[in-house]
């Protein structure tokens, strides 16, 4: 069946029980970001210290797919050099715009690839990328700010 | 309404429709509830937009030859049938990219009133005035009207709902008043389906000299409409809701103001007379209607108001509500399901919003996909109505004269498939 090829266990898993929900201090910048056509909201803040994503909080309300990649998101940039965390976001954006056709990397996405049958919907990138970008918002804020 | 009329032989009229013969997502029958986004078009339309490229195809009002002078012909005529199915005058109705241009046509030319002859001088709004909507609009009849407020001044004032999804039209003229230069507002819900009573607005808006301005995008494709029996003095519809092309739109206005608005996007065929240091504009709705017009949509958008008057709206309403009343009954015996809107089909056309406890509707659209059920989900071009109602989106079917009683209980047996895979039931 399609549905369980988008709806991967572990995206299902993510969506049920979050990793890294909640909105938190200290932090260096927030982004909010909406998906226009459906209201899925996400607010989310970095933390960075010395080049390192110390932490990454968020609250909103949206999707499975836009709960579960925020929440795959955490778990793939905290705690990261922030170029690695760059490097994983392109390759998740890569992933998600390729339309099924891009082979993801499990060594640099891990639980992200599981995502590979979203890409196949083009409705639903937008809400797999809704977290990420807030990411890649926030950190550009928290940069301008300093 | 009560009708006489035979039913509607749904079997026969859907080979009307070849679309809706085949098959989605690996092999699964289309079940199609999403017609208040876009309704499907029959090959009688099809055939006519095909007919008039193949054998008549020119540029219209321009051009001495034959085909033009067919093209203009089928333009034109196409206008007149559509001024007869909605109760206007030839001269009332302007073709329009599609209803949001349509809005956005009033609004801009009442903009453009202040710097008009004393002509327009009605059309003025500024500093002290009020323009009325609603919380049920459609972006289509809110934000122009957001604009209009900003660029000049006037202050943008609404109705709210009611806990159920209908206007509290319990104290009207609090915010209709003297100050109202117009009122804009929905005939029928495009999430609820809730059919507002125009009597009302109208006349509360006559009470005070403003002008009302009526979204009938969701009122013309499926129950009998008359502009001037309901009074409004503009109206705006879209073709592709109503079994026409997509690209065209219409706009109804009253002769008398049409004659005294000034136009809004200008150009060639619009005008009277140009010169070097001015000019002068075309009358209506020639003057509305500037750039080289669309036309075999306009042909097509007349064909599908002569497929719609051999079935009768009459029979076409009253089929839609039978649905309606279906799938009202078949998801709220769904636990977890909360209905949108009304709780019943009293005033209410087919549009059936709902949310599914533990399922976010784009998920639960995912799942209907699957099964081959096309439903829309999301805000539905109507983010405050969604507010007003404690709803962040919603999912909605939206039944036409082609769907039936086996499509309602399709979407009533997916939403319970939704509610297995996301382990809520």
């Amino acid at each position: 069946m399609q549905l369980q090829q988008m709806y991967q266990e572990i995206i299902l898993d993510h969506y049920k029980n979050p990793h890294g929900r909640g909105l938190r201090d200290p932090f260096d910048a927030e982004s909010f970001q909406v998906n226009p056509t459906c209201g899925d909201e996400v607010t989310l803040r970095v933390h960075l210290v010395d080049d390192m994503v110390k932490d990454v909080s968020y609250a909103g309300q949206g999707c499975s797919i836009s709960q579960a990649s925020t929440s795959v998101l955490t778990d793939l940039v905290v705690g990261k050099p922030l170029g690695e965390a760059f490097k994983k976001l392109d390759a998740f954006v890569e992933l998600m715009q390729g339309r099924g056709k891009v082979e993801p990397d499990e060594d640099i996405l891990e639980d992200g690839i599981a995502f590979a049958g979203v890409a196949k919907y083009p409705a639903r990138v937008k809400c797999a990328l809704l977290g990420w970008m807030a990411f890649k918002d926030a950190v550009a804020r928290s940069q301008g700010a300093a | 309404m009560t009708t006489t009329a035979a039913p509607l032989d749904v079997t026969a009229l859907r080979a009307d429709f070849p679309i809706l013969s085949r098959t989605v997502r690996d092999g699964k029958r289309l079940v199609y509830l999403d017609s208040g986004a876009t309704s499907q078009r029959p090959t009688q339309v099809l055939d006519a937009e095909k007919a008039f490229l193949q054998q008549h195809n020119a540029a219209v009002h321009r051009g001495a030859h034959q085909l033009a002078e067919e093209a203009t012909d089928a333009y034109e005529g196409a206008r007149q049938r559509i001024a007869d199915f909605v109760g206007a005058d030839f001269g009332e109705l302007v073709f329009t990219k599609n209803a949001t241009e349509g809005f956005n046509l009033v609004a801009y030319a009442m903009g453009n009133a202040a710097t008009s002859g004393p002509e327009a001088a009605r059309f003025v709004v500024g500093p002290g005035d009020e323009i009325v909507v609603t919380e049920m609009e459609h972006h289509a009849n809110l934000v122009p009207w957001q604009q209009l407020a900003s660029r000049t001044g006037a202050t943008l004032k609404w109705f709210t709902l009611t806990q159920d999804g209908r206007l509290d039209l319990s104290d009207v003229d609090s915010v209709i008043t003297p100050r109202t230069k117009v009122v804009a507002f929905t005939h029928q819900s495009n999430v609820t389906g809730v059919i507002n009573p125009v009597d009302v607005l109208v006349a509360a808006a006559q009470r005070v000299g403003a002008l009302t301005v009526l979204d009938a995008c969701q009122s013309v494709p499926h129950r009998p409409v008359d502009f001037r029996r309901l009074g409004v003095d503009f109206a705006a519809f879209s073709g592709h809701k109503m079994l026409g092309p997509s690209g065209i739109g219409v706009l109804y206005g009253r002769r008398e103001l049409l004659e005294a608005l000034p136009p809004f996007i200008t150009g060639g065929s619009m005008i009277e007379l140009v010169k070097m240091e001015g000019s002068t504009f075309a009358p209506p709705p020639q003057r509305f209607e500037a750039g080289s017009p669309m036309t075999s949509q306009a042909v097509g958008l007349g064909a599908a108001v002569d497929y719609l008057s051999i079935v009768g709206m009459e029979r076409v309403n009253a089929h839609e509500h039978a649905l309606t009343v279906a799938a009202l009954e078949g998801l709220s015996s769904v636990k977890g399901v909360r209905l949108l809107g009304p709780a019943d089909a009293v005033d209410r056309g087919g549009a059936v919003p709902f949310e599914i406890e533990g399922v976010h509707p784009h998920d639960a659209g995912q799942v209907l996909d699957s099964l081959g059920i096309a439903v829309r989900v999301g805000h539905h071009c109507a983010w405050p109505l969604h507010r007003c109602l404690n709803a962040q989106s919603s999912v909605r079917a939206s039944f036409y004269l082609y769907n039936t009683l086996d499509e309602v209980d399709a979407l009533v047996d997916g939403v319970r498939e939704a509610q297995k895979f996301f382990g809520v039931a």
